[in-house]
């Protein structure tokens, strides 16, 4: 088309992006130099270093870029915009290594409490660091990495925006770089799985809208008729988590030259808007968002369609509907009000049903082609957590019940419980996903080795199933413990021949952690091998590329 | 072209489902409306039904000492190990006392009833122990709990307490609805050093102002206020404010 070449400019986003970098820089510069806080200062230095070298990076893409923009679609393919995604896959790895092996540290902190170091590596700023980095710096790369990969893919059309993708994945991994740095100095809203402050809230925002957009826009872009399956939960995954974010964190900053802010809620308000969002969480940070992940790569792995397209309906509405009620279940025979706690566990319990309906679709989608279980280890750890996750979501709406919760709350069931959810479905599909993305990804034929990937599996697997099975027992055991009493009818145990008795059961998980970070190494090294030293597919290996007839 | 299903239409609703499927702006809001319900119906009420909060006497703000401990508690994840809430469950109880209500902590930003007991709840710990076994558990919990797994806080100790933005912390939680009067905004400084006090004049008005507030040296080790003075007057008046045999829970059944 372009018979005339443009002459060579910048574009008004480049512009745009450089401007309010700019602005942004000077604002931190002037925070840095006015707070008497040292931590803040070194945050607002972070702000300062980041904007300089983005906008030096804007530069350096002028320079070696062309004068026109890409073409959205080469020889009638889609000229895909897989940069960002490549940069959040290496991030999701990056930051599963830190996530996991803090994680393994503080297991050991609570076996051997001398190996805590005051201040900044104690078992209380460790915590959120672990949740956090494993949560939503491993997790949330692997949301960003997959969505931007998958509704390119299902919309055959590239993604929207220019830098945006690049502003959203790098702004992302900013907000976690402040969140992380900051519980180590100790600043933290001790909001659970929100604890990050208001200023990285308020960054956090600006990039989820634009995130938002990118995914929009890129729907609206899109060359298929129907937005495909995994796009509706990435797409309630992006709302819900806004909604959330915006009400749980809502607060007001002692000054803009204090790290510190209070929330607006108090009491008993605060704590039922920290379980909606904290459940919600789970809900769509790490149900709904994976769930697109199954929904795209194990049809596709499996080289099977969905098993019913329906059940995906049926299953989508009424998880989003149901699961923002679960939240008071976290509070259950507190000072939050009956009648919420009530209306926790019924929602709960209803929540069930879509989440076995989302199992059961995954697994399914395998009929006819069970076999390939046997030799394709990737597709095996793809179906093993979709089975951990019709095993959480069994146990999760069980122990929202209130006889069973009275028993499991405050103890190392849910401890268990979690992890069952987090390493057992939330890793182990992402670990699926990111086997399938990064020969695709790179233009590889495949895997530098399958046997690695075996390896991994079963390793991780003994490692959850010591991690869970020493919670469940140490769980119950305590809670048991607590609610003992003396045939005289006096309390049994003090407080402290309760925490004496979890030892075993704390090493035995340190352990399985430690399985589980062993194996995780395996990946990254079989990565790294297939990045480097695999084969390049033969042009011809990219199906999806032809055009549809 | 994909290999991940067709959709194929039959059935009335299923059929219209293609509505959504084709527009990205009526899918958002489909969803937006389906994710609002649950939250509007259990958090709303919250605000208005009168039941939510006990009627109760003695809750007042936290004095300006208590509230730079709480912060440092905040700071620290204490709240990762340590519940706020005892639930009204037989054991806890008699474990802990009275079971928590909600006016207990209607002035909290944020609320810390905490989520996992890898040591004991604290909702009620305030005058059960005495200031010098809280500074040697908190240097070194093992001198005195020999099977602790909490960690050493002694650096608490030895850190004075940073007071310069205490009044605007102060402030802050009266903008968002702490109930901090005038008297107690123009005093925060003199309130600050008249709870370490016990001897001077200043401290009968601190306790005018704030009941039941604990005036003390917690940490005699230094002269100065640190920051494990603030930590214990915090933890010294955890669940003491409201007195349990003046309470009629008959009036607030809910």
């Amino acid at each position: 088309m372009q018979t005339v070449a443009q002459p060579k400019s910048l574009w008004g986003g480049e512009l745009g992006l450089i401007a309010v970098l700019g602005l942004l820089g000077l604002l931190c510069l002037f925070i840095a130099a006015r707070t008497i806080e040292p931590a803040y200062a070194f945050h607002m230095g972070l702000g300062v270093i980041a904007a300089a070298l983005s906008i030096f990076a804007i530069f350096q893409r002028y320079n070696a870029r062309p004068a026109e923009r890409p073409p959205l679609e080469i020889d009638g393919l889609p000229n895909y915009n897989f940069g960002p995604v490549k940069f959040l896959t290496l991030m999701a790895l990056f930051w599963g290594l830190a996530g996991m092996a803090v994680g393994v540290y503080i297991a050991f902190e609570l076996a051997f409490p001398d190996i805590n170091i005051a201040p900044w590596f104690n078992f209380g700023r460790l915590r959120p660091l672990h949740t956090s980095a494993v949560i939503f710096a491993f997790g949330g790369n692997v949301l960003l990495a997959t969505s931007f990969y998958v509704v390119q893919r299902t919309c055959r059309a590239r993604l929207a925006g220019d830098l945006a993708p690049w502003f959203v994945a790098l702004g992302y991994n900013f907000f976690i770089l402040i969140a992380g740095t900051g519980y180590l100095l100790g600043i933290t809203e001790s909001k659970e799985y929100a604890e990050p402050e208001w200023y990285a809230d308020l960054w956090l925002t600006i990039v989820w809208v634009v995130y938002l957009l990118v995914f929009l826009g890129t729907l609206y872009r899109r060359k298929e008729p129907h937005i495909f399956v995994a796009n509706w939960f990435y797409l309630a995954f992006i709302l819900t988590i806004a909604m959330l974010h915006i009400g749980n964190n809502a607060a007001v900053p002692v000054s803009m030259f204090s790290s510190k802010s209070y929330v607006v809620w108090s009491g008993v308000q605060d704590a039922m808007f920290q379980w909606w969002y904290g459940h919600n969480a789970v809900g769509f940070f790490l149900t709904a968002g994976f769930l697109a992940i199954m929904y795209y790569f194990v049809p596709k792995r499996a080289e099977r369609p969905i098993y019913s397209y329906r059940l995906s309906i049926i299953h989508f509405w009424s998880l989003i509907f149901l699961y923002i009620w679960a939240g008071p279940h976290h509070l259950h025979y507190t000072a939050l009000p009956d009648w919420a706690q009530t209306l926790g566990m019924t929602f709960s319990i209803m929540l069930w049903m879509p989440s076995w309906g989302g199992m059961i679709n995954g697994l399914l989608t395998l009929s006819g082609a069970w076999d390939k279980l046997r030799t394709d280890p990737v597709l095996r750890m793809l179906v093993v957590s979709v089975a951990f996750y019709g095993m959480s979501t069994f146990e999760g709406p069980a122990m929202s019940i209130k006889a069973v919760n009275s028993l499991s709350h405050y103890t190392d069931w849910t401890v268990g419980h979690v992890h069952s959810g987090a390493l057992g479905w939330v890793a182990f599909v992402s670990f699926g996903a990111i086997y399938c993305l990064v020969p695709w990804l790179w233009n590889k034929r495949d895997l530098y080795s399958l046997r690695l990937v075996s390896w991994h599996f079963w390793i991780a697997t003994l490692g959850i199933v010591l991690y869970i099975t020493s919670m469940w027992v140490s769980g119950i055991l305590q809670g048991l413990m607590w609610r003992s009493y003396t045939p005289q009818g006096y309390l049994e145990y003090s407080f402290i021949e309760t925490v004496a008795a979890m030892h075993p059961f704390y090493v035995i998980r340190a352990l399985g952690g430690t399985l589980f970070l062993l194996a995780y190494c395996l990946m990254l090294y079989n990565v790294y091998m297939t990045i480097t030293a695999s084969e390049r597919a033969a042009p011809a290996a990219q199906p999806s590329l032809q055009p549809a007839e | 072209m994909s290999s991940t299903g067709q959709p194929h239409h039959g059935g009335s609703l299923f059929s219209r489902h293609h509505i959504l499927e084709t527009s990205p702006i009526l899918l958002v809001l489909g969803i937006l409306v389906m994710v609002a319900i649950g939250g509007l119906v259990e958090i709303v009420p919250l605000f208005y039904l009168k039941s939510t909060i006990e009627t109760v006497q003695g809750m007042r703000p936290y004095t300006p000492l208590e509230l730079a401990g709480r912060n440092i508690y905040v700071r620290e994840g204490c709240y990762l190990c340590h519940s706020q809430m005892i639930r009204s469950l037989r054991d806890e109880v008699e474990r802990y006392g009275h079971y928590s209500l909600a006016a207990e902590s209607m002035y909290d930003h944020p609320f810390q009833w905490g989520s996992k007991r890898n040591g004991p709840d604290i909702a009620r710990v305030g005058g059960k122990y005495t200031d010098s076994w809280h500074v040697a558990h908190l240097i070194d919990p093992r001198s005195v709990v020999p099977q602790s797994i909490m960690p050493s806080y002694g650096f608490l100790m030895t850190t004075p307490l940073d007071t310069r933005a205490l009044v605007d912390n102060v402030a802050t939680n009266r903008e968002v609805g702490v109930p901090y009067t005038d008297d107690m905004m123009a005093n925060v400084m003199t309130d600050l050093k008249a709870q370490v006090s016990p001897d001077a004049p200043e401290a009968a008005a601190l306790l005018k102002r704030y009941p039941k507030a604990v005036v003390r040296k917690f940490n005699p080790a230094t002269p100065e206020i640190t920051e494990g003075d603030a930590v214990i007057a915090y933890l010294q008046m955890l669940g003491t404010l409201v007195d349990f045999k003046l309470y009629d829970d008959k009036a607030n059944l809910r």
